[in-house]
């Protein structure tokens, strides 16, 4: 059951501002907190700060001062296909969320670090973005207690983050991970547009996930502008979403293989992994899917004439990736590593509302293409993958199944756009080139959610007066999803701790944004 | 002529010792599809390595530099124990095998203190993990070399393996092939490879002996490598001498055919890797402790018959 004063909002749907409730902080709190008890997930929560404020002081809607900060919850409720979002003014601190609701802890401390505001009472108040900071690490003192520091220089070419462990011998007791050696300031540098720059920001949030990222925004503009993509975009941009999920779950399968020195499969899925980024390529020109979307549709079509070889080389490439999965699947030796390694149980799942593949392998079902479907995903219906372990070979089991929907979903698109069904253009009008960009619908706040390969891509967007980007919140699934990873290793083998990183993939740029 | 020929049978090994890491490595190449590093990378690595500088930690102290070296030089000798090849070896005496263990055990030894010394988490950890492992591994080789030179009734290595010939393994097969099994889990894992340690990842967290070695530099590394290559060279002659106990007589016939041997044994290991996965850490003491199981086996069954 949804509280009666919050403003119910579908996926990619605006809102104006002043519909958006603006409780005080005691009601806010209480309301959210009856929102995720009646079964939703914090998809959002942010802080607009006052110089971001999208209505002027000045013009007589003076509803917060200069001083403070809003605070916007959006909360989703994956069987009702609804969000909800309610707001708090808030000025230097609040009664923090976290202690009852543990999956607010990462948001909190985020609002903490970029608008100074405090949650008090917070578990563990630290920034997120580690280099901003000398708070001291968890600590575990005693008999044969010692810690190791790794990173946030790795041995492997990768992004960088630091990892403290608390071990006794080869048990670990406790994991902290200090991220933020990323942080680019994306998120303010988005403000005041859209402009020429703010597409490719979107691509490169997480170079792994540009065709998902710019999803998300295209998916986001659009309802602002008040128009529909043509069927045909949707259709190809179902199939880039897809092919992006193919390569890396087909790549992380590989990885896994690797982490347990298995090498047939590591080295086969390796290069079928370029295959699928191949496949994108020879739609748009880039093997990531760069400058493939757009507002209002997508810049590059599939040919009629090479839809069929494009079939061909899919169909080749999944039948490969099926032999080189079953090579993994029937080796005890690989099967021995992957089982009750880094298990997440279900409740810890709900608790920190972990997302995407890692969610659905402890056993949640929880799928944006299936419970809150947008764009092509409202015909193309998806049977949503779960495994029950939240062991490594979940989430590796997960991540195959998916492979074989995603091929499946592909091929259903291909046909869709052999048979003619999504005949017409590729680009709306109003975005064609030569045209006078359109404006915003101004004081709009639209939440759009994609699931990318990694889980819940989630895009809120707020308009000001002007229809100016005010504040554009992105979450990437890894900032959900960090906070497994630490519970996963809990009383794990350190030597484990690569395959169990390994199994959930992370975007390190992705959360320091 | 006898200490000729193990001369010989030495600089052979010292030259051909690397050569089986390439073997392994284009062997698992080849299964996975790739070209694979140049058969003898190893020996362009040794090259470079002896060609750069070092870099020492300021926390260090002589042990760290005495490490490699002693190292070094403990497999040396040791590898003069070992009849690698059809003659005798250069040094044969009652019980030198022991010797060759406990040789090959201070040159962990040497390795091991060199890494406490550097007081990282990383080469701590490697440290626990390397003597843990080598201490079960080292009661497999013993029990082994025990069981053969009970069956043969010789006790030094030249004579307990030119005891194993054809005619040995008709009469005692069952008995020689259990040794011969748990010889290859205490190669495998003596020279940290799958299931027992991957010699080609880069995750310090899962290494056992190359987090030992990660502040080794220049020609201290080097060594280090060469070291570990002589090594699997010395647990290799044991294996092969066993396996293979075909012999013309004609001394560069036997050394050749020895030589191929060891080859065909690296080819063995490329295979392993290439077809199993590695064993979780935990798991690793046991399978050790099924290495020392088959000697013991082995000693119940031929006392029984």
């Amino acid at each position: 059951m949804m509280a009666n004063e919050l403003q119910k909002i579908g996926n990619a749907e605006p809102v104006a501002l002043l519909k958006i409730p603006v409780l005080a902080i005691s009601e806010w709190r209480e309301a959210v907190l009856q929102e995720v008890r009646a079964g939703a997930r914090i998809c959002a929560l942010f802080a607009l700060p006052p110089r971001d404020s999208p209505v002027d002081p000045a013009d007589g809607l003076a509803r917060f001062g200069a001083l403070k900060s809003r605070l916007y919850a959006v909360l989703g409720h994956d069987r009702e296909a609804a969000l909800a979002v309610c707001a708090t003014d808030v000025e230097k601190a609040y009664p923090s969320l976290s202690q009852v609701i543990p999956q607010a802890h990462w948001f909190e401390r985020e609002i903490a670090e970029t608008c100074g505001v405090i949650p008090q009472g917070h578990p563990r108040l630290k920034p997120i973005r580690a280099p901003l900071s000398d708070a001291p690490f968890f600590e575990v003192a005693g008999d044969s207690i010692h810690e190791v520091a790794v990173g946030p220089v790795h041995a492997g070419v990768i992004e960088p983050g630091h990892f403290r462990f608390q071990c006794h011998g080869e048990q670990v007791f406790h994991l902290e991970i200090a991220l933020g050696y990323q942080h680019r300031g994306v998120e303010r540098a988005l403000i005041g547009g859209p402009g020429l720059r703010t597409l490719h920001y979107m691509e490169t949030l997480s170079g792994d996930t540009s065709i998902g990222h710019a999803l998300a925004y295209v998916q986001a503009m659009e309802p602002l502008v008040g128009i529909e993509p043509p069927r045909r975009a949707a259709a190809i941009r179902g199939i880039a979403l897809e092919l992006e999920r193919l390569a890396n779950h087909v790549g992380d399968l590989g990885a896994l293989a690797a982490d347990v020195g298995y090498l047939p499969t590591a080295s086969f899925c390796g290069g079928l992994r370029g295959d699928f980024l191949n496949l994108t390529a020879r739609i748009c020109g880039s093997r990531l899917g760069r400058k493939l979307l757009r507002p209002g549709g997508v810049c590059f079509d599939l040919p009629e004439n090479a839809a069929v070889e494009f079939t061909r080389s899919l169909e080749g490439a999944l039948r490969h990736v099926n032999e080189a999965a079953e090579l993994l699947w029937s080796r005890s030796s690989v099967l021995g590593r992957f089982e009750h390694v880094g298990v997440v149980s279900a409740e810890t799942c709900t608790d920190l509302g972990l997302v995407g593949p890692v969610a659905r392998a402890c056993g949640v079902k929880n799928d944006v293409r299936a419970d809150f479907p947008s764009g092509i995903y409202r015909h193309a219906k998806v049977a949503v993958a779960t495994h029950a372990g939240g062991d490594v070979f979940s989430r590796a089991r997960v991540r195959w199944l998916e492979i074989q929907e995603s091929g499946r979903l592909i091929r259903s698109l291909l046909s869709e756009l052999a048979e003619g069904l999504a005949e017409g253009p590729i680009l709306h009008e109003a975005f064609r080139a030569g045209r006078a960009a359109p404006v915003l619908a101004p004081d709009r706040l639209v939440v759009s959610l994609v699931e990318g390969w990694r889980g819940e891509i989630c895009h809120v967007l707020i308009t000001d007066r002007n229809g100016r980007i005010a504040r554009y919140k992105v979450i990437d699934p890894s900032f959900h999803n960090w906070s497994g990873l630490e519970m996963a290793l809990r009383n794990q083998q350190i030597s484990d701790f690569p395959l169990c990183n390994k199994s959930f993939n992370l975007s390190y740029c992705g959360h320091d944004l | 002529m006898t200490g000729a020929a193990g001369m010989t049978q030495l600089v052979f090994a010292l030259f051909c010792a690397p050569f089986l890491l390439g073997v392994a490595n284009r062997a698992k190449a080849l299964f996975a599809g790739r070209a694979g590093p140049p058969l003898c990378q190893a020996y362009f690595d040794i090259w470079r390595l002896f060609h750069k500088s070092v870099v020492y930690s300021t926390t260090t102290t002589w042990l760290f530099r005495a490490g490699p070296v002693v190292s070094l030089a403990a497999t040396f000798v040791a590898l003069c124990l070992a009849p690698c090849g059809g003659a005798k070896a250069v040094f044969s005496f009652d019980g030198d095998f022991i010797v060759m263990v406990y040789l090959l055990g201070l040159s962990r030894a040497f390795i091991v203190l060199a890494a406490l010394d550097t007081g990282s988490s990383f080469e701590g950890m490697g440290a626990s993990r390397e003597l843990q492992f080598s201490l079960l591994a080292e009661v497999g080789l013993l029990l082994c070399l025990f069981a053969l030179a009970w069956k043969t009734g010789m006790l030094d290595a030249s004579s307990i393996c030119g005891q194993l010939t054809v005619e040995a393994w008709r009469q005692e097969a069952g008995v020689l092939s259990l040794l011969a099994a748990a010889l290859l889990l205490v190669l495998l894992a003596e020279s940290s490879r799958i299931p027992f340690d991957d010699p080609n990842t880069h995750l310090e967290l899962t290494m056992i002996h190359e987090v030992m070695v990660l502040d080794h530099s220049g020609p201290e590394l080097g060594m280090i490598l060469y070291g570990a290559s002589l090594k699997m060279w010395i647990l290799g002659t044991f294996l092969v001498r066993l396996v293979f106990p075909l012999r013309t007589g004609n001394f560069a016939a036997d050394l050749a055919l020895f030589g191929g041997a060891m080859v065909l044994l690296a080819v063995g290991i490329g295979i392993i890797e290439s077809t199993m996965a590695r064993l979780r850490l935990l798991n690793v003491p046991k399978l050790l402790l099924g290495a020392a199981a088959l000697p013991c086996l082995a000693f119940l069954l031929s006392a029984g018959g």
